[in-house]
C-alpha cells in the first residue's frame, strides 16, 4: 500500500469532519488545506479557465499560481492551496472569475 | 553593412515603436536600440489609455486628436492582442460647481473638434450601471479609447521593417568633426546612422546629456492598483473631474485623483496618483489607500473585490508639460521624441508621424513649433 504523507511523518491529526464540493460531502482532516482534502477525495478540478473554460486545480500548492481559485462559502477566488478546511465548508466549482453576478 | 541604417530610434516603448514604425513606412531604415526589453520602461507600466476628454484645448489636444485617429487606422492592421477598444471616456462631477468646470472645458475642447456630450445625473447609470448614485452628472467623450500598451508598442515595432538590437545600452553618440551626428556608441560596439532619435522616455535628459545637449526630463511616478480578473463592470474610462486639474499641476506633491477602467483581460484598473519623487520605486501604501478609496466611492462595487497587485512607473515629465518632438538646436542629426507625460501611449503615433515626417522631408501632419526641443536648449532649431 502506498504510504501518505501522514504517515511519513507519524502525524496524529485529530477527528476528521465533513465539507462540501458542489453539494456533495468529502472527509477533511483538522490542519488541511481545501486543496489537500479535495485531492485527498480524489477531485482534481474545482474551476473552469475565463478563456477557454478549461479545467483548473492546484499547481505549485504553494500560493503563488493562482491556478487553484475556488469558490468558498460564496466567496469566490480564494486560494485552495492556502485555505485551511473547515467544518461545514462549502467549496463550489468556479466557473471563470466567479463573479458573473456582477457584470453589466 | 549590418550596423549601418538611415535611422537610430533609441528606446523600445511605445514612442520609439511609433517612430520606427512611421519612418520605415517611409522608407528609411531604421534600427531600434533599447538598453531593456521592449516595453520594458514606462510603455510597460502605464494603463493604455488613448485621450482626449483630459486635455485642455491648445497643441496638446492637437496632437492627441490626430493621435486618436491614427490609433484607429493602426488597429486594421495590427492584430487584436494589442487590444484596442473604442470604449469612450466618462468624466463625472461630484457637485454642481465641478460640472460647470466640466462644462467650460468641453465648450473649448468642442471648438477644437472633440466631441463631448453632457450626461445628466439622472442618466450616468445608463452609461454606467454601477457608478456611485449621488453624483451631480458627467461628459461623455466618444473619441477616448484604450489599448494595452505593451502589446501595442510590441506589435507596432514587429509591424515595421525596423532592426532591433535589445538589451544594448547606448553610451554615447558618435558626431563628425564638422558636429553631425554619425551614429551611436554602446556596450558592445558602434552602429552608424546620420539620424539619432531620442526615444528614452523618462531617461530623454540622461540620453541628451551623452550627447552634449540637454533637455530638463523629470519622473513623475504614478501607480496603478489591479484588481482581480472581473466581468465588465465598468464601461467606459472613467475619472472625476479633479483629475484634469492634477494632469495639469506643478506640484511635486502626492496627488491623487479616481481614474478606473476595465481591461479585455479582466482586471480593473485604478489610477491615478501623481507626485515626483526621483526614481524611487518604494511602494506607497498612502498613495495605494488614497487611490483605493476614491475608486470606491466611484463605484462602490469595488469595496467588495479584491486588489491582487500594484505597480509603479515615472512618467517623464516636463516643465510645460508638453513633449519634446523635432530636432535639437545643439546637435545637428539628433531628434528628440520624448517627455510625453502621463499621454505618452495616446500620443506616440501622431509623434512618430511627425518625427518621420521630419526625417524624410515628407509633410508634417501638423505644425511641430509648440513641441520644438529648441524652446529648452535656447536659439532656434534649424
Ligand atoms: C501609472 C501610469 C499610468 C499611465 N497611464 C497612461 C495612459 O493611460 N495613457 C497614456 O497615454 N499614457 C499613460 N502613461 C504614460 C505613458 O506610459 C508614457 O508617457 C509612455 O509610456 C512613454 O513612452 P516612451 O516610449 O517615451 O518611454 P518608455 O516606455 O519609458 O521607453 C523608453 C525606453 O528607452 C530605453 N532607454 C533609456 N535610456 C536608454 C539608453 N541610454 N540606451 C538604450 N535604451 C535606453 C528604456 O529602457 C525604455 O525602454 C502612464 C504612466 C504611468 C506611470
Ligand atoms: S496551487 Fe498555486 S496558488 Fe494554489
Amino acid at each position: 500500500m502506498a504510504r501518505t504523507p501522514s504517515e511519513l511523518v507519524r502525524a496524529e491529526p485529530g477527528p476528521p469532519f465533513e465539507i462540501t464540493v458542489d453539494g456533495r460531502a468529502i472527509t477533511a482532516l483538522p490542519g488541511q488545506s481545501i486543496a489537500a482534502a479535495l485531492w485527498c477525495a480524489g477531485v482534481l478540478a474545482w474551476r473552469s479557465t475565463r478563456g477557454g473554460g478549461r479545467p483548473r486545480g492546484a499547481f505549485c500548492g504553494i500560493g503563488q499560481c493562482y491556478d487553484c481559485l475556488a469558490t468558498v462559502n460564496g466567496e469566490p477566488n480564494r486560494r485552495a492551496c492556502l485555505v485551511p478546511a473547515r467544518p461545514g465548508d462549502a467549496i463550489t466549482t468556479q466557473e471563470g472569475h466567479g463573479r458573473a453576478g456582477l457584470g453589466v | 553593412m549590418g550596423d549601418s541604417s538611415d535611422v537610430i530610434v533609441v528606446g523600445a516603448g511605445v514612442v520609439g515603436a511609433a517612430c520606427a514604425y512611421y519612418a520605415t513606412r517611409s522608407g528609411l531604415s531604421v534600427t531600434v536600440i533599447d538598453r531593456g526589453p521592449v516595453a520594458g520602461g514606462t510603455t510597460g507600466a502605464g494603463e493604455g489609455n488613448l485621450l482626449v476628454s483630459d486635455k485642455e484645448p491648445g497643441p496638446e489636444l492637437e496632437l492627441a486628436l490626430l493621435s486618436t485617429r491614427l490609433w484607429r487606422e493602426l488597429a486594421e492592421p495590427l492584430p487584436l492582442q494589442i487590444e484596442y477598444e473604442a470604449k469612450g471616456g466618462l468624466v463625472v462631477a461630484s457637485d454642481p460647481a465641478g460640472m460647470d468646470t466640466l462644462r467650460e472645458l468641453a465648450r473649448g475642447q468642442e471648438k477644437a473638434g472633440v466631441l463631448a456630450e453632457e450626461i445628466p445625473a439622472d442618466r450616468l447609470a445608463e452609461l454606467e450601471p454601477h457608478l456611485a448614485p449621488d453624483l451631480a452628472g458627467g461628459f461623455h467623450y466618444p473619441q477616448d479609447a484604450q489599448v494595452q500598451p505593451a502589446l501595442a508598442a510590441a506589435h507596432l515595432l514587429r509591424a515595421s521593417d525596423a532592426r532591433i538590437r535589445l538589451g544594448e545600452e547606448v553610451t554615447g553618440i558618435l558626431t563628425a568633426t564638422t558636429g553631425e551626428v554619425t551614429g551611436v556608441r554602446t556596450a558592445t560596439g558602434t552602429v552608424h546612422a546620420p539620424h539619432v532619435v531620442n526615444a528614452t522616455g523618462t531617461w530623454g535628459g540622461e540620453l541628451a546629456q551623452r550627447a552634449g545637449t540637454e533637455l530638463p526630463v523629470l519622473p513623475r511616478r504614478g501607480f496603478v492598483l489591479v484588481t482581480e480578473p472581473l466581468p465588465r463592470v465598468v464601461r467606459h474610462k472613467v475619472y472625476a473631474a479633479d483629475y484634469v486639474r492634477d494632469v495639469a499641476s506643478d506640484s511635486a506633491a502626492l496627488q491623487t485623483s479616481p481614474v478606473v477602467e476595465g481591461t479585455p483581460a479582466g482586471p480593473v484598473l485604478i489610477g491615478a496618483s501623481r507626485e515626483r519623487v526621483g526614481f524611487d520605486r518604494t511602494l506607497s501604501v498612502e498613495a495605494l489607500r488614497r487611490l483605493a478609496a476614491q475608486a470606491t466611492a466611484l463605484f462602490p462595487v469595488l469595496a467588495g473585490v479584491r486588489a491582487v497587485r500594484a505597480y509603479a512607473g515615472f512618467r517623464p515629465y516636463l516643465p510645460d508639460h508638453l513633449p519634446a518632438i523635432g530636432r535639437d538646436p545643439r546637435v545637428p542629426g539628433l531628434l528628440h521624441a520624448c517627455g510625453h507625460e502621463g499621454a505618452g501611449i495616446g500620443l506616440a503615433p501622431a509623434t512618430g508621424a511627425l518625427i518621420a515626417g521630419m526625417l524624410s522631408g515628407g509633410p508634417l501632419p501638423l505644425d511641430p513649433a509648440p513641441f520644438s526641443p529648441a524652446r529648452f536648449v535656447g536659439g532656434a532649431a534649424p
